[in-house]
């Protein structure tokens, strides 16, 4: 991972965001980086877990099975039927994609030897935001056709028309420019920070047991408290692939319900 | 001073990577198909033989419980019937039997009479039948008695049977 920096009198250089650039494991090219490998083996786990997990599709589920189902059931019935309403199956493949994979890359951050989370790389937050920032609009513009969705989002209905000076402004960039980027921002900040927290306090107790004896009493808890953090860590990984998924479900049941 | 800023715009994290936006719509559109196309439709198919499982199984203890709630009915109808019955048939013997105590008892009673009857009138004609013994052999011992001390011959039948009377009716006046 990380080389260690030690100046010339020792001293500790904190982690930074350089940290989070890993270079290509093969020569320059740039297909070859962690983060790149991570998200191919995310693609590979998921898919293998839920082939197997629903080869059999038994009335009485395996162990397997049973795993898999609860995950699936879990989107389909608190992100999908009970937020998007009657049109929810639509949108279930998407939206149980879409936790996976956030989940999957999430929780790498804190799996042995891979120790990365891939959503701390912006660029793959950028391309989920966009795929539910596609989707939302595609949905609002079949359902309400394309002039009457622009105007509802730009002249939200039942409001004095003066104060649409100040509102259309503000309601288009919701829509265009601020969902999307707090949506993969939200992601993204939270994976980078976390792993930031981890390399602080991992490194530290690193860089701490090397020094003298009264810093070597000390390193002990800074590994602790690094133990804690990733379980912390793990909770957090959950939860933003929760509210990715949960907002992606909210922006579509929006798009669909005719005034938003 | 380029390269300076080239160098920031690399360790600036909001930049995204080329490389890495095409892994990740590729990468993700790939786990979108699949997990569409195979996995999804395993799980629904999973789901509804569940729920259609469950809501035959559900249909079949309702009718299985109904069945035994009719059962139950008729069950309890052909005890009550057979209680009935029964109590019927004790009491259809009860007076049978009292019927027949009584008639044997009248039976018994009619025989007990009859043999009474029977008894007294052989006792009866056994009494009879000795006092006329009894009439014969005294008349004839008292005759020989009194043609012995009388010597008198008294073998005349009639003239021997009024002295006979007349003797005894004299025997019973002086009683």
């Amino acid at each position: 991972m990380r080389s260690f920096q030690y100046g010339s009198g020792g001293g500790f250089v904190p982690p930074s965001t350089s940290d989070f650039n890993l270079p290509p494991v093969i020569g320059h090219n740039p297909y070859t980086t962690k983060p790149i490998f991570l998200v191919v083996l995310s693609v590979v786990v998921i898919s293998v877990f839920f082939l197997a997990a629903s080869r059999k599709a038994l009335v009485v589920p395996s162990k397997l099975q049973f795993a898999g189902e609860s995950i699936y059931s879990f989107v389909r019935k608190d992100l999908g039927e009970e937020i998007i309403g009657h049109e929810f199956m639509r949108f279930v493949p998407f939206l149980f994609t879409l936790f996976t994979f956030i989940l999957t890359n999430n929780v790498f951050g804190i799996v042995p030897l891979l120790q990365f989370p891939s959503m701390s790389h912006v660029s793959f937050p950028y391309v989920l935001a966009l795929f539910t920032f596609v989707i939302f609009h595609w949905v609002g513009i079949r359902k309400q056709g394309l002039g009457t969705y622009l105007k509802g989002i730009a002249f939200m209905p039942g409001v004095p028309k003066l104060v649409y000076i100040l509102l259309t402004p503000i309601e288009v960039a919701t829509f265009f420019l601020v969902r999307p980027l707090t949506l993969s921002l939200r992601l993204f900040a939270n994976m980078f920070a976390g792993h930031l927290l981890l390399l602080v306090f991992i490194m530290g107790g690193d860089h701490l047991i090397r020094g003298v004896v009264g810093l070597k009493l000390i390193a002990p808890f800074s590994f602790a408290f690094g133990i804690g953090m990733t379980f912390f860590e793990f909770l957090v990984q959950c939860l933003q692939a929760y509210i990715f998924t949960l907002l992606t479900a909210l922006y579509i049941a929006g798009a669909l319900s005719d005034e938003h | 001073m380029v390269r300076i800023i080239a160098a920031e715009a690399t360790t600036n994290p909001l930049v995204p990577h080329v490389a890495e936006l095409i892994v990740g719509f590729v990468a993700f559109s790939l786990l979108f198909l699949v997990l569409r196309s195979r996995v999804v439709p395993m799980f629904e198919k999973a789901f509804a033989a569940r729920t259609e499982a469950i809501q035959g199984g559900m249909e079949k203890a309702e009718r299985a419980q109904q069945e035994a709630q009719e059962a139950l009915v008729q069950y309890t109808a052909a005890l009550n019937e057979a209680r009935g019955e029964a109590q019927k048939i004790r009491e259809e013997s009860r007076v049978q039997g009292a019927a027949i105590l009584e008639d044997l008892r009248g039976k018994a009673q009619e025989e007990a009479s009859r043999i009474i009857a029977a008894a007294h009138s052989s006792i009866e004609a056994e009494r009879q039948q000795a006092i006329t013994s009894l009439r014969n052999e005294v008349g004839a011992l008292a005759t020989q008695l009194a043609s012995k001390i009388v010597g008198e011959a008294l073998d005349d039948q009639v003239r021997q049977s009024r002295i006979v009377d007349r003797f005894l009716e004299d025997l019973e006046k002086s009683k």
